[in-house]
């Protein structure tokens, strides 16, 4: 296929894979705002979801309080921002649109009608009471474009880089989002095993839809070291790092023709790190290290599909 | 010639008569559809078209802003003898028309005997760099758009050979999508001629253009991108004929050769469908500033390494100064009285035609020699003193720029506007598809100018488009 019509597939899924993300990083603060005592600021609760997001110096530029209305805005609606939930929406519809041929029907139609029902989000104010129906209908347009795309497209190419998209996408956020919290409570610098506590993991099980299986699982308190091992070993929680690179390292040996051995050897060596890894090895060495390196490696990835397949050299 | 003062003929019903027959079962039926029902059943196309994307964008317009061309849910209906005799006359002239491109290309004996004069090959559309290339086939005009409007039971002129990249044909095939969805009782009711199989007649005349000696060859569309004005129709085409999509950073050139950048490497091209205009083709030959084309394309293309359709030079076919030849190219190249007529035209480069033009410029459409889309052009009645006169200056600043025709009366057709059903002035394109042979679906664009009076029907200035009915056995 075209390196340029993959280019756009495969940019189209992050893009879509991060505005959903951003929805969940922004849902769970949100509610975690309303447990009493959460935070002492809400400066302390609100920075966490920008960390995430990977652009605190940007909104400090930009804004002068860290105001539940001001990050709302900036992760949600800000046209300045790149990584905010409309840039990514808009820029995965953009995406699609340059490259509607190569989608099935009904996928193009499905990303098309979630960029016109956006306009309606956009005119009213969610920062207060809909901010959760907002980031429940930008994460149900995602499973569905999802589901759309698995359930009608031809099982080519064009399918592989979206699903490529996806997970190489969804393995970022994942990543960061378990730094981000595990720095912050790291064990020591409040008491452990404390309500906040429960609620702050709760919460970030419950954005990666992990508190379900959690309790499936381990049927017991939430521990923080059993909430890194769910969502980086794991590889029966669809969001964790595991699961992320089950499918990444599939796809890079089925896309055809011309063959990127480094991209293979990369997501062959993380597959192996995840699959043969022991949490209690990864938390000597510091869980905060292993996931720094973890994002670090997964962006090498990115470029080294983005060099080989997407900006194919003319020879 | 006093056309613009008769009432305009009704495609339904003409000034205090009967229906046409054509339309007795339609007008019946359209009379006892509520009013209501049919706006709902308006606005439910609308919201498919926007759903499914069938946009266009306008120049100068903010990306994510693309408009919907209105369309009527009132159809044109057109019986099997007019089509039959509109066909026939839209395939003799493009076939004089790729016969006329061919010659001038090559021997010009149209020139030495006389009848088109030599200026032409000083026109701005006549492209030097295309003199003694052999094109496959002979075909210049792969896709023609024949504008054609009616002013009487009988009367239908040609209004002008869209030869370059004619455009619109999308609608066509989508507004009968729509129809049938919208009103599948009227489809029972009426046998209207299929027309859906124009991608394939397509395809199968650009595998047929293919340079000499290629088995199965790749055919791909080359579109500017998606900002474009007529992107959704080059994706829709593109999807339809399963052929890839590219844009001029997709494509390059390499020993004589085009490729295309895949994930699997470079892979060959041997004929590009291009909406592209001549001048951006190739920024080695034509504007240097052009990020659209493809460098080295033209020298592919010149060595016969690839096929365009439309081939590079059409333009000089289809100009406005061309035009009045036509008639005499059809007895020239094919020994045949032309079946459908020119619109009487004033060349303004002729001291008698301008002076005439200058006294009657309220009655008169005048429009620039190379113009497109309803821009540059004057309809006299409809315009102020004021813009007559600043118009005036033009054609005086250039006259050879200008020709001047009488303000026909279109004919109207029943349309669903604000007020309710009115009618409104159409004119039809059907689009003339040539390969080893020369033939056209049943079926055209319909386009309608939506405000009362207008003659404009560009949509580029607000006009609408209507599904065309070419009834069988009617």
């Amino acid at each position: 296929m075209l390196s340029r019509t993959a280019d756009h597939l495969y940019w189209m899924a992050r893009y879509i894979e991060r505005a959903e993300n951003m929805a969940r990083v922004l849902d769970v603060t949100y509610n975690m705002s309303l447990v009493p005592n959460a935070a002492q600021s809400e400066a302390a609760l609100w920075e966490p979801a920008l960390q995430i997001a990977g652009n605190v110096d940007d909104f400090e530029a930009s804004h002068d309080e860290y105001t539940a209305a001001n990050v709302i805005h900036y992760l949600a609606m800000d046209q300045n921002n790149p990584s905010s939930i409309f840039s990514a929406l808009r820029s995965a519809r953009e995406n699609a649109r340059a490259v509607r041929v190569a989608l099935s029907a009904e996928t193009w139609e499905n990303i098309n009608t979630l960029w016109l029902e956006f306009g309606q989000f956009q005119a009213a104010d969610i920062s207060e009471s809909g901010l959760s129906e907002f980031c429940d209908w930008v994460k149900s347009r995602s499973h569905l474009f999802r589901g759309v795309s698995f359930g009608t497209m031809l099982r080519d190419d064009a399918f592989r880089f979206v699903r490529l998209g996806t997970f190489i996408e969804r393995a970022d956020n994942t990543a960061r989002l378990l730094d981000v919290k595990y720095h912050l409570l790291l064990p020591g610098e409040e008491e452990i095993g404390g309500a906040v506590d429960y609620y702050e993991w709760s919460a970030v099980l419950r954005s990666v839809s992990a508190f379900q299986a959690y309790q499936k699982i381990f049927s017991d308190t939430i521990e923080p070291w059993r909430v890194a091992e769910l969502l980086v070993l794991r590889d029966d929680m669809p969001r964790s790092l595991h699961a992320c690179f089950d499918e990444i390292t599939p796809i890079l040996e089925q896309l055809s023709g011309r063959r990127s051995s480094e991209s293979r050897r990369i997501a062959g060596e993380m597959h192996a790190r995840l699959h043969f890894g022991r949490m209690e090895e990864i938390f000597q060495d510091g869980l905060h290290e292993f996931l720094e390196d973890f994002v670090t490696s997964n962006n090498n990835l990115g470029m080294e599909i983005q060099r080989s397949f997407l900006n194919a050299p003319v020879i | 010639m006093d056309m613009a003062s008769r009432i305009p003929f009704d495609e339904m019903q003409p000034q205090d008569d009967a229906v046409r027959e054509i339309y007795r079962v339609y007008a019946a039926w359209l009379k006892s559809f509520p009013l209501q029902q049919l706006e709902r059943k308006r606005q439910e196309a609308e919201v498919l078209f926007r759903r499914v994307g069938i946009t266009f964008n306008v120049y100068g317009e903010t990306s994510g802003n693309e408009r919907l061309i209105p369309f009527d849910v009132i159809p044109r209906l057109l019986g099997s003898a007019e089509w039959q005799m509109l066909s026939s006359g839209a395939i003799q002239r493009v076939k004089a028309l790729n016969l006329f491109l061919d010659d001038i290309y090559h021997k010009q004996e149209i020139i030495k005997a006389g009848i088109v004069p030599a200026g032409i090959l000083a026109n701005a559309q006549y492209r030097p760099e295309m003199y003694g290339v052999d094109v496959p086939g002979g075909v210049y005009a792969h896709i023609a758009g024949v504008d054609l409007v009616r002013t009487g039971e009988s009367q239908f002129y040609v209004l002008e050979d869209n030869l370059r990249t004619p455009s619109g044909v999308s609608y066509m095939l989508e507004n009968r999508k729509m129809m049938m969805r919208l009103f599948p009782e009227l489809f029972r009711r009426y046998s209207v001629a299929p027309m859906e199989h124009y991608p394939q007649v397509l395809m199968n005349n650009l595998r047929v253009v293919a340079p000499h000696g290629v088995q199965d060859p790749v055919v791909v569309l080359l579109t500017p991108g998606a900002y474009n004005s007529a992107y959704f129709e080059h994706a829709f085409l593109a999807q339809q004929m399963g052929v890839e999509l590219v844009e001029g950073q997709d494509l390059f050139v390499r020993n004589n050769a085009v490729y295309m950048r895949t994930t699997e490497g470079p892979k060959r091209v041997d004929v590009i469908y291009r909406r592209l205009d001549d001048d951006y083709l190739d920024p080695l030959v034509f504007k240097p500033d052009s990020m659209l084309g493809v460098p080295g394309l033209l020298s592919v293309y010149r060595n016969g390494g690839v096929t365009l359709a439309n081939a590079v030079g059409t333009g000089v076919a289809d100009d406005k100064a061309t035009y009045i030849h036509v008639p005499d190219m059809i007895r020239f190249y094919l020994g045949e009285e032309p079946i459908l007529s020119n619109v009487p035209t004033y060349e303004l480069s002729k001291p008698d035609d301008l002076k005439y033009v200058l006294e009657h410029l309220a009655e008169l459409v005048v429009k620039e020699v190379q113009g497109s889309g309803g821009y540059g052009m004057l309809v006299g009645p409809a315009a102020t003193k004021k813009e007559i006169e600043e118009f005036r200056l033009r054609i005086l600043s250039a006259p050879d720029n200008y020709i001047a025709q009488p303000t026909l009366a279109l004919s109207t057709c029943p349309t669903l506007v604000e007020q309710g059903i009115a009618p409104r002035h159409v004119d039809l394109r059907p689009f003339v598809l040539s390969g080893k042979t020369v033939t056209l679906v049943p079926g055209a664009l319909c386009r309608v100018a939506l405000k009362e009076g207008s003659l404009v029907v560009n949509s580029s200035q607000g006009g609408g488009t209507k599904d065309t009915w070419v009834l069988e056995n009617a």
